[in-house]
């Protein structure tokens, strides 16, 4: 089980002082946190790809690049890279490249992005979003388990004779996520290739994501990757805690309350009661994140949304110190008490270079 | 038959829920008289109004609201009626449709009613209310009802009285389910076609695709 953090990248106006960080204050923000994921003990560290304001992630590797030469453990990850608008060659070399330079801690989620105008400032269709998904995937798989790809599709120029460089680190590609809010295909896609599913599990009552995380473990095991329940799933999560659950409520309240996403809507005990969310005690914290196992089945990744809606980086780093001590070692001692010995452990480089996924037939 | 009224008026009581009511008691009637049991359940879309606003915020459905939303979209027949607001149907009503899924009601047969402070209003039934349900691939009855205050006593001159029109739509609605009902799935299953299919139909042209299996037949 791996536990990590994931951003969204928002620049976002903090509600108590009116002050909003500027770029480069939250792209230094992003270096700090990851480096404190790692300093308390958490495996990965992800940052989400946008390209409009407010959000500041437009080049990941490069933010992620950097962090790995600041960071000796943790993983690299995305949240998503979307796999719809970006060239898949260029893909397949930047991850390639990070993977060298982070000696194989990286791997990625893809998804589609949420942001309609990105398809055709990228010079795509919307309308294509699916099919794009799994045409460049299909050929980011080629270009990381090839040497050689000769190719021809619909989206994109032919190669003819074409070695995407670096090859892998030690021939094993990065582990690949997807990730999907309620596209099937997405989850058929994961499956056919016995990669993992992330379910964002932030912004819907859990039940939403139930269906596609239950299709994904029944199609990866249709394609014989093992049982269903040893598919690889990753959630997300959010919490804001203090040690008495009340000073958390206020605390974070004006937050919540603002949100850019569900804020001026629903009451935030509504919105705990609803969707994963967690306000309250260490314990809280806890007590919530292991009812996802409950509820999902044993799975291999969590990752918390913790810097978003304006909270300051000084916050988030003593929400971080907090979770460091009170948090992760009972969830980890929890959850790999829960695992049972044939559910597979996270996917990390040095397990996948030993044992090599078979590409499927 | 499941029936499914929903009043959008905001008084209580309000003049929307005595047509909504007058109409459903004249659908149960049509409906019963052709050998079908009926059961009517009545939404007041005034008693979400917040979960309606805040569903429009987030993107789901609070609990209460998400059991309203299976009562409009498991219904087998819906009566809809209005308030006239600003020349149109209530802006509440349209949030409620603009949180349900947009394919969730196609085939459903439905009768459009309103209520306004004069007649004058009363065309807003033909040229506002009924393109959304239009859009949404309902099946509308043709006799849309509108009730001005004066229907409630002797009525205008030279129009039936209202308890006619609340008739003819009813039975034009008994008419639609009895006669070419077509069965209704608003819950599609969760379901891809195998990556194998996925991949070979970005290059297939439009008519060869490999389809995915058709559940439901309304169109």
């Amino acid at each position: 089980m791996e536990i990590g953090v994931f951003t969204v990248s928002d620049i976002t106006r903090n509600p108590l002082t009116g002050e909003i960080p500027t770029e480069n204050q939250r792209i230094k923000a992003a270096v700090a946190i990851a480096k404190k994921a790692e300093e308390i003990g958490m495996d990965v560290y992800a940052t989400g790809e946008h390209h409009n304001p407010p959000f500041y992630a437009s080049s990941p590797t490069t933010i992620l690049g950097y962090i790995a030469a600041q960071t000796e453990r943790i993983t690299l990850s995305t949240s998503t890279t979307l796999i719809t608008t970006n060239d898949p060659v260029k893909i397949a070399e930047d991850f390639a490249t990070l993977q060298h330079l982070a000696d194989g801690r990286v791997d990625l989620i893809l998804g589609r992005g949420n942001t309609g105008p990105v398809y055709p400032w990228f010079g795509k269709n919307q309308q294509d979003s699916v099919e794009l998904t799994i045409e460049n995937y299909h050929l980011l798989r080629q270009l990381w388990d090839n040497d050689v790809v000769n190719w021809e599709g619909k989206f994109r120029t032919p190669l003819r004779n074409f070695t995407s460089t670096p090859r892998p680190l030690d021939g094993v590609a990065p582990f690949v996520w997807h990730g999907a809010i309620r596209t099937p295909q997405i989850a058929e896609i994961a499956a056919y290739f016995g990669d993992g599913f992330f379910a964002n599990n932030i912004f819907w009552p859990k039940e939403h994501y139930q269906q596609l995380i239950g299709l994904y473990r029944e199609r990866y095991a249709h394609y014989g990757h093992g049982a269903a329940d040893q598919a690889i799933v990753g959630l997300g999560g959010q919490f804001f805690m203090a040690k008495k659950s009340q000073d958390a409520v206020n605390e974070f309240r004006p937050f919540f309350d603002n949100a850019p996403v569900y804020g001026h809507g629903p009451s935030m005990e509504d919105f705990m009661a609803q969707t994963p969310l967690t306000v309250g005690s260490p314990q809280e914290v806890i007590e919530k994140t292991l009812s996802f196992q409950e509820f999902f089945g044993d799975y291999q990744r969590q990752l918390f949304l913790i810097d978003h809606a304006g909270l300051p980086l000084k916050t988030v780093l003593n929400q971080l110190d907090l979770f460091g001590e009170l948090v992760l070692p009972e969830l980890r001692a929890e959850f790999a008490k829960r695992r049972p010995a044939h559910v597979p452990d996270r996917p990390v480089h040095t397990t996948r270079k030993a044992s090599p996924v078979p590409a499927p037939a | 038959m499941k029936i499914t009224v929903v009043s959008a008026g905001l008084g209580v009581p309000s003049s929307s829920r005595m047509l909504a009511d007058q109409l459903s008691h004249a659908v149960s009637e049509e409906l019963t008289a052709r050998g079908k049991s009926v059961a009517v359940s009545t939404v007041e879309v005034r008693d979400y109004a917040v979960d309606i606003a805040n569903n429009l915020v987030t993107g789901f459905a609070p609990p209460s609201l998400a059991s309203m939303l299976r009562e409009i979209t498991e219904a087998d027949a819906l009566v809809v009626v209005t308030p006239v607001f600003s020349g149109s149907y209530s802006g509440l009503l349209k949030s409620l449709f603009d949180v349900i899924d947009n394919t969730a009601l196609r085939g459903m047969p439905v009768i459009l009613g309103a209520t306004g402070g004069s007649a004058r209003h009363s065309l807003m039934l033909d040229h506002a209310m009924r393109p959304l349900f239009s859009y949404l691939r309902a099946r509308v009855v043709p006799t849309a009802v509108y009730a001005s205050p004066q229907d409630w006593g002797a009525g205008d001159d030279d129009e039936p009285v209202l308890n006619e029109r609340v008739r003819r739509a009813a039975r034009e609605l008994a008419e639609m389910t009895g006669t070419y009902s077509t069965p209704r799935s608003p819950e599609e299953p969760l379901a891809s076609l195998p990556f194998e299919d996925l991949l070979a139909n970005i290059t297939k042209p439009a008519g060869q695709r490999t389809q995915a299996p058709e559940h439901s037949s309304n169109r």
